[in-house]
């Protein structure tokens, strides 16, 4: 499992982030070390020895009282100055030169508890899973759908969170093409924990690619198998709640169109892989309880007729 | 008029169990140092609580992907932890110190409003009843100790322990006012003669200033409360977006509230630190006035600080930037302080009782405390750190290494007082090794968890290797942590039978709570020495070292 860090800055926006973090932790070690210093030596040389006087009483010094009030001050406003520049180059205006808002590249809501991806220039939505081409900054417009999410992807971008009723946007850019770990940075609700996120960028030929694939609509199952499956899927209440092009519109849940080209199942609870996918619907609140998947009692073969349906949405 | 006949010889009763003592005297003393204990031992109830709570918590987290708590138990267990420790426990249990010792220190017979101050106390033991009451109804409150809106309302958590949460906290939150208002009025108007604002003892002095912070948060608390209430039980929209309400608004208040209670938390500690730091450093404190002012300065601006809980609510680059100023500039007066305690021990002669331990390692916890606070005065760090494990360590270190440390501090220097008999400084030590290793184990590695990209508030996380080993660290220094409180409980129930007997004046200290008997009789004094300095007794043991000719002097030489 890849290694996230906010320490760590694999995007030109999060880098000042990065830059302004040591240099402050630098300072603050520095004061902390002084102050433990000051201390340790004042308990070793004045301790208390047998038959000593009552010490000389010292009301204070003003003068001395004074300097430790403007240094620190003076150090804070430096800080602050560094806080304002780093403001501007790590969360740029998302306004052209003219004040105009700029239309997003990338749409995407919190819901308890998973993540909807709208790409609106292309028209198609996807799930928990963000594609993004390495280089290019994408406006991210950030949206609550029920309770207030965060979005945090620490090693590309701050944090922002999705209020319900109020939008928020940022920039989202990688340098380089990775995978890149986040989660829901607000309490959310039961899963707030399994509420994960990962940005893959990619070149941005891989990228077009990817999003010519996302646009289409999968062909239809061939093995009798599988069109049991998708029978199943438009006859029993998947369809109501999750969305696949050509067979479903629900959107309470993920959309399920590519379900079978993502790294991840549940919002990063579990590997995507055929095994991991039976035992996902054969029970959900096994893997994520207080998740709103619901069990749908499922026969073993119908389930085996499920996933096999599934796994062709590539 | 019809009760009259009936209350009548219930209320004679209830003055006969006051006059005559005995258990019962308990739940009718109007007497400020029987509240005081009634306050202190109720928090530490309530602290075990809450205790048990956090291990359960760490439990859950020793391994990754745990099953031992359900998330839905988990988030119940963390909204308690959190509620109960903010205001059952820290609250209460400096309010405990105040209420016992604010009139011996300012030389009063007992409060100005001493029924007010009982029913204060009732109050926080009703409303604490409340909160885990809503244990045995169905489900505690599950929506984190700061209940952001629209998570608690109805939709989102319909089950009654949100209701429980808001109606218990209206009444603790009352009861706080109460308590509040009349500490103003008893040092307004109950100070012995001589006892000017310039000769009042730092914990007073705090104490005071404490209680206008009361006066002007507590309020916006309740405000809110009523708000939610009335959206959950008569479908109100101030917080539902749907409907025109507005989540962020929830926000504001909560925290109009929530960050003056942050120093509500931690002045009285800084009293108790600058009342116990002189007496055993053997030095007058260093800077009276600087200490008292900036603290002054440290409520003033307490208000004006709440919005540095919501950098991530997208308010914009400019009011982001007036709130970090206000927050960077309020870590001025409290690092002033830290110096001045520092200076105090300078020159001193040090006597190292566990009372000066929890003392000095109070000022290097609180010190990475409030620098880490500053950290996220730094708008771009807070977007990166904010809701991770980093604030869990920063504000442990503030309230724990913090005040926990400072009350501790306070526990070792009053308990005698409070019993007349001194607590074993051999177990103490123990107490205290325990404690400062088990609180840093648990919490140094939260910092590294923040940064290395941990949420709070999570039942769980995914396997990687480093929060796995930082987890499971912070774990084994929970249950240390355990065991420390066991070794202080054995201690405070030891001792308070057969400790060393403490006579008036143990540690040779100044104030005037020393001048009377331990425990003090129930008119507080029979005499109480002449007033004309801040430390009355030195100027009686030292009548060729008077701090008040000092003064004199000073003042004639022009400084």
């Amino acid at each position: 499992m890849p290694v996230t860090s906010a320490l760590q800055a694999h995007s030109t926006l999060d880098q000042p982030i990065v830059h302004l973090m040591i240099v402050v932790l630098v300072i603050m070690s520095a004061i902390l070390v002084l102050v433990t210093t000051l201390v340790i030596v004042a308990s070793i040389r004045f301790r208390q020895r047998a038959g000593m006087p009552e010490p000389e009483q010292n009301f204070g010094n003003p003068k001395l009282e004074m300097t430790w009030t403007i240094v620190p001050f003076l150090l804070l406003v430096s800080i602050f100055v560094l806080t304002v520049i780093t403001m501007a180059h790590s969360d740029p205006s998302k306004t052209t030169a003219a004040g105009d808002d700029l239309s997003p590249d990338l749409v995407v809501s919190g819901h308890q508890f998973w993540w909807e991806v709208q790409y609106p220039q292309a028209g198609f939505t996807t799930a928990n899973e963000i594609h993004i081409p390495a280089g290019r900054r994408m406006l991210v417009r950030l949206i609550g759908a029920d309770v207030i999410h965060d979005f945090w992807v620490p090693e590309l971008s701050r944090k922002m969170d999705m209020i319900p009723g109020s939008p928020n946007e940022i920039w989202l850019l990688a340098d380089h093409p990775g995978t890149y770990l986040g989660t829901c940075a607000e309490f959310c609700g039961d899963e707030h924990a399994w509420m994960r996120i990962r940005v893959i960028a990619q070149t941005s030929q891989e990228f077009e690619q990817w999003e010519q694939s996302q646009e289409q609509t999968p062909p239809p199952p061939t093995t009798p198998q599988a069109k049991h499956g998708e029978q199943l899927f438009r006859s029993m209440s998947c369809a109501n709640c999750h969305a696949v092009s050509g067979v479903s519109s629900g959107r309470v849940g993920p959309d399920l169109t590519h379900l079978a080209s993502r790294e991840t199942l549940a919002a990063g609870r579990l590997g995507n892989n055929p095994v991991n996918l039976e035992a996902w619907i054969h029970d959900p609140s096994n893997f994520k309880p207080g998740s709103y998947m619901p069990n749908a009692s499922l026969k073993p073969e119908d389930l085996s007729a499920m996933v096999a349906y599934l796994e062709t949405l590539r | 008029m019809s009760e009259v006949p009936v209350a009548l010889p219930v209320l004679r009763k209830l003055q006969r169990f006051e006059h005559e003592g005995g258990m019962l005297s308990w739940v009718a003393s109007v007497d400020h140092k029987q509240i005081g204990i009634l306050y202190l031992v109720t928090s530490l109830i309530f602290f075990l609580a809450g205790g048990v709570e956090a291990l359960l918590m760490r439990t859950q987290l020793i391994v990754p992907e745990n099953r031992f708590l359900n998330p839905s138990l988990y988030n119940q267990i963390f909204t308690m932890h959190g509620t109960t420790m903010i205001f059952l426990v820290v609250v209460p249990v400096l309010l405990g110190l105040m209420v016992y010792l604010i009139p011996l220190m300012i030389g009063a017979r007992d409060f100005a409003f001493p029924r007010l101050n009982a029913f204060a106390y009732w109050m926080y033991a009703l409303g604490g009843l409340l909160l885990y009451f809503s244990f045995f109804a169905h489900d505690a409150p599950a929506a984190g100790w700061f209940a952001y809106t629209p998570l608690s309302e109805k939709p989102y958590s319909n089950l009654q322990g949100m209701d429980y949460w808001a109606l218990s906290l209206l009444v603790v939150g009352t009861g706080t006012i109460a308590t509040g208002l009349n500490v103003i009025a008893t040092i307004a108007s109950m100070r012995i003669k001589g006892m000017s604002l310039r000769h009042l003892p730092l914990f007073a002095w705090m104490s005071l200033i404490n209680s206008f912070l009361i006066v002007g948060a507590m309020p916006a608390l309740n405000a809110a409360l009523v708000m939610l209430l009335v959206d959950r039980q008569l479908q109100g929209n101030f917080f539902k977006p749907a409907a025109g309400g507005s989540p962020i608004f929830w926000q504001h208040v909560f925290w109009n509230f929530g960050h003056p209670e942050v120093y509500i938390m931690v002045l009285p500690a800084f009293g108790i630190i600058s009342e116990v730091i002189p007496v055993f450093s053997r030095k007058v404190i260093y800077g009276y006035a600087v200490v008292a002012g900036s603290t002054v300065a440290i409520a003033l601006l307490s208000f004006g600080v709440w919005a540095h809980h919501m950098f991530a609510v997208g308010l914009g680059h400019f009011l982001d930037l007036v709130f970090a100023a206000s927050s960077m500039l309020i870590a001025v007066p409290t690092g002033v302080k830290i110096f001045n305690w520092i200076a105090t021990m300078w020159g001193g002669a040090i006597r190292f009782t566990t009372s000066m331990w929890f003392a000095v390692a109070f000022l290097v916890m609180f010190t990475i405390g409030g620098l880490s606070g500053v950290m996220f005065a730094v708008v771009p760090i807070d977007w990166q750190l904010t809701d991770t494990y980093f604030v869990v360590a920063h504000m442990h270190y503030v309230l724990f290494g913090g005040t926990a440390f400072a009350v501790f501090a306070g526990i070792y220097y009053w308990f005698p007082k409070f019993s007349g008999r001194m607590l074993s400084e051999r177990m103490g030590k123990w107490h205290f090794w325990l404690t400062f290793i088990g609180f840093n184990l648990t919490f140094m590695v939260q910092h590294s968890l923040g940064m290395l990209g941990m949420p709070r508030r999570v039942f769980t996380y995914p396997n990687i290797h480093t929060w796995k080993v930082l987890n499971f660290v912070s774990t084994i220094g929970a249950y240390i942590l355990g065991v420390s409180v066991v070794v202080f409980l054995w201690n405070v129930i030891a001792s308070a039978r057969q400790g060393r007997t403490a006579g008036d004046d143990p540690w040779d200290a100044w104030t005037l709570e020393w001048a009377t008997s331990s425990p003090p009789p129930v008119h507080n004094f029979d005499y109480v020495p002449p007033v004309r300095s801040a430390r009355p007794l030195w100027d009686l043991k030292h009548p060729e070292d008077t701090d008040w000719e000092r003064a004199r002097k000073r003042q004639r030489n022009g400084r």
